[in-house]
């Protein structure tokens, strides 16, 4: 893809996860994402649990062992709720998770679920303190007559211990389904968005929120789109997009108004009359949007394809991808199973050169920008011996079938990869499968 | 359209969908059922102008079918095989070209004389009783359509259905017909009581006066029409034979996504201004959640 020699190949390095075919409902994977360098991967699950993964240090000298990830935390983050005034369970699935720039020697984190966000400090202990005065090493006081001298403790050196406790409870601040969440580039703010509105917070303050977008219409049966994510510009702290289920882009700027309803720009490309069907209102809605590392583009996802927008051309996007075009003919049986519904994620290379994408039968899709070039891999057990190399994957949509492509009837649609993260600073990209974690990276030579 | 789809399965699908919505838990997806909302606009306009061809080109034959009544009527109880087929081939004569509204599966011979009465009870729109129904618009249950050859979910779903179910809206009274036999309740009971019982095929006989004279009617309906394989999953849940389950349903999307009917203009040229005032139901908006 882009490599001294041409076409970069992948390896296989680790997976996570059960191998269980039977897979626990909590342990299907809802969201994965890298920290700022990288050394911390994490994963949350409908269960509402977040584990994180840290690289191995002492292999980066190796680089064919440098995306050794091996658990670091474990916690739960979110618990079921019931909402009594409703009559509505919350559940407990984390929705998304945004790592925030490390400041000190902790790590935070912001997670959410459908209703509320948490920031979580995630801490190590190293050393622990003995030789307290009144206290026993097991903790019980000492009778202070007993005590004929006096000492200072003394920190000794421990086994390590990950602690993760949750410093924020952001609550109540949205009455729809949580989508989206993003951490502004002044590291102060963050934004959470939910179908209707989308809420500007304070990372040190919980007890209120601005409300920054609100496209709920005065009557509710004039609703003909909702937000489905929503995004801080990686650069400027005033900018953010929000994508809607009609499959345009508003760009905002928050010096503007204290209400971003207004855009400042409205990415939209016109709907094609000649493939106009029953769903194309469903495959045009976008479950993803993202931004480039460097600010100048944004990336979009749609049921079938991937779109690279140029912030400053709001008619048509610069390039598009079609993920996989071979499923426009499925429609109709992709909306009866509710495959159609599928959310993908999408997401950048560290240098913004290649994009990646999940699709079903545990393909994943890769497109090089520059060389044109694009890849269909495939996450599966089969392919998981220590380095082995991925071999490229082809679908066959229609006529005579090759050795080695597999038909479309053939794709099992209850594989999907709907979550990818790509590190941000090397070729190590994490695949989540509907219960594992693959990890991969590009083969040394 | 991409594949071979009716508009009236989706419209049921997705009927079905918005219900399921309900009781899933961590709430109703307000996205969700947008997306869904608008699949079902697309094929609710679909099918009204399909229905609505239909019906103009069945009135060009309206004065041939009343011929083939005023026939028919002359000797309503000696129904043998031999006049059965003679009675077919009058009625393929009548509807010509109209076989989807002139039922293939009902043109099956019948094998029990019946009174007048209970034939009358049978064909209830030559009945005076149709008048208390008068918005009730009857679709004849076609032969399941092919899905299209990528259907992993629901393999050997291909078989003849011989049901109409029919919603009316204003009364919520579910009713449906099989093989010719009159159901004043749920399809579904109707399904899962007849599924073993052969009935004896009846002559679909008010089928024609029916149709002609409801021609005006026919935009205030909902037909939810169930296909065997559907059936199979759905209507296993006892939930599922809740008239009051599919009638809340109904009347919740009574209302529809005003938003939606950007294409209105489109279809006041299409169809006449009594159909329209008809649409009233369609046209009002989903309340949302």
């Amino acid at each position: 893809i882009n490599g001294p020699g041409g076409d970069m190949q992948w390896c296989f390095s680790q997976v996570k996860g059960a191998i269980d075919d039977d897979v626990a409902e909590a342990d299907i994977i809802s969201t994965v994402e890298f920290n700022h360098t990288g050394e911390l991967l994490a994963t949350g699950d409908k269960g509402g649990r977040v584990v994180i993964f840290q690289q191995e240090i002492e292999n980066k000298s190796q680089p064919q062992f440098r995306s050794e990830y091996n658990v670091y935390s474990t916690f739960q983050s979110h618990e079921p709720e019931f909402d009594y005034l409703k009559s509505l369970e919350i559940e407990e699935k984390i929705n998304k998770i945004r790592w925030l720039p490390q400041k000190n020697a902790a790590q935070f984190l912001l997670s959410t679920n459908d209703k509320t966000i948490k920031l979580w400090k995630i801490s190590e202990r190293d050393k622990r303190p003995e030789g307290y005065n009144l206290k026993e090493e097991d903790g019980r006081y000492k009778d202070p007559n007993t005590i004929t001298s006096l000492r200072v403790p003394v920190l000794i050196p421990m086994d390590l211990m990950v602690e993760a406790s949750p410093r924020r409870v952001f609550a109540n601040a949205h009455t729809y389904h949580i989508n989206s969440i993003s951490v502004n580039s002044d590291n102060e703010t963050y934004l959470s968005a939910d179908d209707l509105r989308i809420n500007l917070w304070h990372l040190e303050i919980t007890d209120r929120s601005f409300n920054i977008v609100d496209i709920k219409p005065a009557n509710m049966e004039e609703l003909t789109e909702v937000i489905t994510a929503a995004e801080f510009h990686p650069h400027q702290c005033n900018t953010f997009v929000y994508s809607s289920s009609k499959g345009t882009i508003r760009l905002c700027d928050m010096r503007a108004s204290a209400l971003c309803d207004k855009h400042s720009k409205l990415f939209e490309e016109p709907e094609d009359p000649s493939n106009r069907s029953f769903f194309s209102e469903i495959i045009s809605s976008i479950s993803d949007v993202k931004f480039s590392h460097n600010g100048r583009y944004m990336m979009t996802r749609d049921y079938l394809s991937v779109k690279i927008w140029d912030l400053n051309m709001e008619n048509r996007p610069v390039e598009t991808y079609q993920v996989h075009e071979y499923l426009r003919s499925k429609l109709c049986s992709l909306y009866e199973n509710d495959c159609i519904f599928d959310k993908f994620e999408c997401c950048w290379n560290g240098n913004d050169s290649v994009v990646m994408t999940g699709s079903y039968n545990n393909f994943f899709r890769m497109f090089d920008r520059g060389h044109r070039r694009d890849v269909t891999l495939e996450a599966s057990r089969e392919n998981s011996k220590p380095m082995q190399v991925l071999k490229p994957r082809k679908v066959c949509a229609g006529g005579k079938r090759k050795k080695d492509e597999i038909s479309v009837d053939s794709l099992d649609f209850n594989k999907k990869i709907l979550h990818t993260a790509w590190h941000p600073q090397d070729n190590i990209i994490a695949v989540a499968t509907t219960n594992n974690l693959y990890i991969f990276q590009d083969k040394v030579n | 359209m991409e594949c071979a789809v009716d508009a009236q399965s989706l419209i049921s699908i997705s009927l079905m969908k918005i219900h399921n919505s309900r009781t899933q838990r961590g709430g109703i997806k307000l996205h969700k059922n947008l997306l869904v909302s608008y699949v079902l606009r697309n094929a609710r306009q679909v099918y009204i102008k399909e229905k609505y061809a239909e019906i103009y080109r069945m009135q060009q034959y309206e004065e041939v079918r009343t011929v083939c009544n005023e026939i028919q009527e002359l000797n309503p109880l000696d129904l043998d095989s031999e006049d059965a087929d003679d009675e077919d081939q009058a009625r393929a004569a009548c509807c010509g070209d109209e076989t989807s509204l002139c039922h293939r599966g009902a043109a099956q011979p019948a094998v029990h004389v019946r009174a007048p009465s209970t034939l009358l009870g049978c064909c209830p729109f030559e009945d005076s009783s149709k008048e208390s129904e008068p918005c009730e618009y009857r679709s004849c249950c076609m032969e399941a359509s092919p899905v299209s050859h990528f259907d992993p979910f629901s393999a050997d779903n291909i078989r003849h259905c011989n049901k109409t179910t029919v919603l009316d809206l204003d009364t919520h009274v579910v009713t449906t017909v099989e093989n010719g036999y009159l159901h004043q309740d749920c399809c579904c009971d109707a399904l899962q009581g007849g599924q073993g019982a052969q009935s004896p095929a009846k002559k679909r006989k008010g089928e024609f006066g029916g149709c002609v004279s409801e021609a005006e009617d026919v935009s205030d309906f909902t037909a939810a029409r169930k296909r065997a394989k559907r059936e199979d999953c759905s209507y296993s849940n006892p939930d599922y034979t809740e008239t009051s389950n599919i009638s809340n349903l109904i009347s919740i999307f009574g209302s529809g996504f005003s938003g939606l009917l950007s294409r209105q203009a489109d279809l006041e040229q299409i169809c006449s201004k009594q159909a329209l005032a008809g649409l009233g139901a369609w046209t009002r908006a989903i309340v949302a959640f």
